[in-house]
């Protein structure tokens, strides 16, 4: 090896063979999941029961379909549009809630805005999770467990999405663009509207898909407060589907894979505002 | 952009002509009020939802709270606390979550910082690559974890049909369900496939913001790849490091749904007819919605929570002093 190819950064070295070989044997085993399920949710019983196992789709994906749809129980035709509901709900909310303080810590002029900021920060450390059973204990309360409400509130709005607009905002628009429009007469929420928000989008659209990955797959508070309730979201139908004493695979599979495809799409779709979001420092 | 860039806000006012009356007072009314209810719906949810509970959670957690017999209130001192020192389902489960927390979090880390190492080439279709590895990220736990729930089982799993081509388990096929080790690792390989590619982006992003003079200097040296990786590379992502550190800690501790789902009848909430992989997480979920002892599960909240503050404090140090040797 010469040290003219030394010199240089890793991110300006040409990638060998060998990188490509490592990145499609990561990529295969990314993906292997999401096809085994394709392959088990188009399957007979007696294809999954054989071994080896096969490993090309089978035929049964329409009757496995029919199936879980049909099932008495799982409210999985239901159990769609709630997660759609839920997960709509709580990204045009995040989205605009954030995107108003962001613009506000960003460059409004008020008592206290450092200091409020850096509450915000904190409140990114606070594991919500960790208060679940207080939180049942309030939804009761409210009268809201088994609705979907319990499930949209927590999820209104998101301290890292203050953080990530704000940082945005920041950057983005130049004070003077402010300043002018306000000496034009123009008033705050005029300027959020017409000045922030189109300049934002990308913003907008990073933040919105993260928040809409999170609620579709989020799993455990749903369960706690939607379990046993004709309202369930798709996770906790799936985990029905899965219960049981006699559990057929390829109906789980059939009901898991088409919860996922939603999201395949969306990667497909947003995989590049996804990327940028994560590597701006997306928390989970 | 990093978590600890928030920089002041600038202080001069711009001077608009001086309006009169009601213009006057809306004016005023635009500039020193509507900044707060501008903020004010971020603060007033999150306080309701976010931290109310967490401090109620407290309350909680020194009362008798049945869901069962609503009779059965009033304060129970450190009663459920006392309760939960006795308490061997408590201390199984805590052993079970650090178990399979370090086999989770360790090699998904390494192989995440591989992974970007990979990806911090000049490479053609680095767009697809980066996106392609997000598909674990984006797929939802639960359906995820059904499929590794079929892929271990033991009598059709494609798990033990791999081990069988390279001669292992042939006439016993392997049960992964059945004993502890065997349980930890397929559920430390169901979250390490979810989270590489994730914290791979996140070393990506540092190591793609570090000056390339620092190599051209370490290339005197005649440092290869591999000891430019380790040796200046790895350096100085180290505040991303600690962050994924920290990130994995928090997430890996409260690890729910992977052994919750795992389950042949994941209702019971059992982990394993020995609990042999059941988490402090599913714990308190079978103690507060199966039992229906929400006080105690309040209690064991709390535990959890000063032990995630605990080892989330070891780790960062043990990182820093790991990372800044040398």
């Amino acid at each position: 090896m010469s040290t003219r190819l030394l010199s240089r950064a890793p991110q300006d070295t040409p990638g060998t063979w060998k990188s490509y070989l490592g990145l499609t044997a990561i990529l295969l085993v990314s993906a292997f999941p999401v096809y085994w399920m394709f392959v088990i949710a188009t399957s007979s019983d007696e294809a999954v029961m054989k071994s080896p196992p096969s490993v090309v789709p089978g035929d049964q994906f329409l009757a496995n379909l029919r199936e879980v749809f049909g099932m008495q129980d799982v409210y999985f035709t239901a159990s769609l549009i709630n997660s759609l509901i839920v997960a709509l709900a709580v990204t045009a909310s995040t989205l605009f809630f954030c995107s108003l303080a962001g613009f506000a810590f960003a460059k409004l002029r008020f008592k206290g805005n450092n200091i409020l900021m850096f509450v915000v920060i904190l409140t990114l450390t606070v594991p919500n999770q960790l208060g679940v059973v207080a939180l049942y204990i309030l939804m009761g309360k409210l009268g809201w467990n088994g609705t979907l409400l319990a499930v949209i509130a927590p999820g209104l709005v998101s301290a890292f999405g203050v953080f990530y607009m704000r940082q945005f905002i920041g950057h983005a628009i130049p004070d003077e663009l402010v300043e002018a429009a306000r000496i034009d007469g123009a008033l705050t929420l005029r300027i959020y509207w017409t000045v922030v928000v189109p300049a934002i989008r990308p913003a907008l659209a990073v933040l919105g898909l993260l928040t809409f990955v999170a609620t579709w797959n989020d799993f455990q508070w749903p369960l706690i407060t939607l379990n046993g309730t004709d309202f369930p979201t798709s996770m906790v139908a799936l985990s029905d589907l899965a219960s049981g004493n006699y559990v057929i695979y390829r109906r789980v599979l059939a009901g898991a894979f088409v919860a996922t495809v939603p999201l395949v799409i969306l990667l497909l779709v947003g995989g590049r505002q996804l990327v940028r979001g994560i590597m701006e420092g997306a928390l989970k | 952009m990093s978590l600890t860039d928030v920089r002041a806000v600038r202080t001069e006012e711009p001077k608009p002509a001086p309006p009169n009356g009601a213009k006057f007072w809306l004016y005023r009314f635009d500039t020193k009020t509507v900044p707060y209810l501008l903020i004010a719906p971020f603060f007033i949810l999150f306080a309701i939802f976010g931290l109310f509970p967490l401090i109620f959670n407290a309350v909680v957690s020194l009362r008798h709270w049945r869901l069962d017999d609503p009779t059965l209130t009033g304060w129970a001192g450190m009663e459920n606390f006392t309760k939960l020192v006795d308490d061997s389902d408590f201390w199984d489960s805590l052993l079970n979550t650090f178990g399979i927390f370090i086999l989770s979090t360790v090699p998904q880390l390494l192989i995440a910082l591989m992974l970007a190492n990979l990806l911090n080439r000049k490479l053609r279709g680095a767009t697809f690559w980066r996106i392609g590895v997000l598909l674990p990220y984006v797929t939802p736990v639960a359906a995820s974890t059904l499929v590794f729930a079929v892929f271990f089982s033991r009598d059709y799993g494609l798990a033990n049909w791999f081990l069988s081509l390279v001669g292992f388990g042939e006439e016993q096929p392997l049960d992964w369900r059945a004993s502890t080790w065997s349980s930890w690792m397929a559920i430390a390989v169901m979250v390490n496939w979810k989270w590489i590619g994730y914290n791979a982006l996140l070393y990506l992003s540092a190591m793609q913001a570090i000056p390339k003079d620092v190599y051209e200097a370490a290339a005197v040296d005649g440092a290869g790849p591999w000891r430019q990786l380790w040796k200046i590379t790895v350096p100085m992502i180290q505040p991303v490091v600690l962050f994924t550190v920290i990130l994995s800690t928090i997430g890996g501790l409260q690890l729910f749904n992977e052994p919750m789902l795992f389950d042949e009848n994941p209702a019971l909430a059992n982990g394993g007819y020995d609990h042999q992989w059941r988490t402090i997480a599913q714990l308190i979920y079978k103690v507060g919605w199966r039992d229906l002892d929400l006080g105690y599960a309040a209690a064991m909240s709390w535990a959890l929570f000063l032990i995630i503050l605990v080892v989330a404090a070891v780790n960062a140090i043990a990182t820093r002093r790991l990372g800044g040797g040398k």
